[in-house]
């Protein structure tokens, strides 16, 4: 498991690097991408293609391995439905990457710049995802009729 | 905003992806950051996981040393309070509700040609952009 927990936090140093370096913690870069009337940058083409490269190597790679390296088998999600759900929660993810410009991964890595605005965002992020959560174990609850 | 070299997003991404390609062949999953972030509070049904809190973790210290050591960063954010709250909000909620964002759908599932992400990402791109497109040229208020 120790082995597990460092190599989970060298990843997410890589990951915060990459998007210091890529400058996707830069709202205003990533709407600029997202505006594809206006004065169009593309570089957020090169973030995506660049990063395509290596994690598709290593699901071919993947492809000829029965466990990772630490663990006992791959935890990869198999489920293929294209559903409702799917649909409307990247709907309105995207409504809010739009409108905002920030994405998980850079609403959090922006943490560090100490700026109040992505500390608001990141702060109501989390609570959507609590909102989402008690709405999910509100579903699954058992019908109280009284 | 300034022009930016293409060099610094291509090898942005390409740290990004050897991110994502080393935790699937050390842990053997998906670094996906919408999931990890949740699993870090204990709400993805699994209890409180120190994988996402380790990830999460990584994330902030990463981007301080690149922030200190490799490129100090510029933020340009124009957004009101109230459109932070709501995006976020949005973002936090729509994220968990189509399980996955940018890294999980658009970086990890695309490499696995995951037909499930393809759709995802095809329609978290298309509505913000759209979003920005309304706010910037219909509304003007971006």
């Amino acid at each position: 498991m120790t082995n597990r927990i460092l190599a989970s936090i060298f990843c997410g140093i890589l990951f915060g690097i990459g998007l210091v370096v890529s400058d996707m913690i830069n709202p205003a870069r990533v709407l600029a991408f997202l505006d594809v009337a206006g004065d169009w940058d593309p570089s957020l083409a090169f973030v995506m293609g660049g990063a395509l490269i290596p994690s598709s190597l290593a699901y071919a790679i993947k492809q000829y391995r029965s466990r990772p390296v630490f663990d006992t088998e791959f935890h990869v999600p198999t489920s293929r439905s294209i559903d409702a759900r799917l649909v409307s929660g990247a709907v309105l993810f995207g409504l809010g990457w739009g409108l905002v410009g920030l994405c998980p991964g850079p609403a959090i890595a922006s943490l560090v710049i100490g700026r109040w605005e992505t500390v608001l965002f990141a702060v109501a992020m989390i609570a959507g995802m609590f909102a989402y959560r008690k709405a999910q174990s509100g579903q699954s609850a058992p019908l109280r009729l009284n | 905003m300034a022009h930016l070299n293409y060099i610094w997003p291509l090898s942005g991404g390409l740290l990004i992806g050897l991110s994502a390609a080393f935790y699937l062949l050390l842990d053997g999953r998906i670094a996906g950051i919408s999931g990890l972030t949740a699993s870090a509070f204990g709400w993805t049904g699994a209890g409180v996981s120190p994988l996402g809190i380790g990830f999460i973790g990584g994330i902030v210290g990463g981007a301080a040393i690149a922030f200190t050591y490799i490129r100090h960063a510029e933020l340009t954010i124009v957004s009101s309070p109230m459109l932070l709250i709501a995006g976020g909000l949005l973002v936090g909620f729509g994220t968990r509700l189509g399980s996955g964002c940018t890294s999980g759908h658009g970086v990890c599932g695309l490499a696995r040609l995951s037909p499930r992400s393809l759709v995802a990402t095809a329609t978290f791109m298309a509505v913000a952009a759209a979003t920005v497109y309304l706010m910037r040229h219909l509304i003007g208020g971006l």
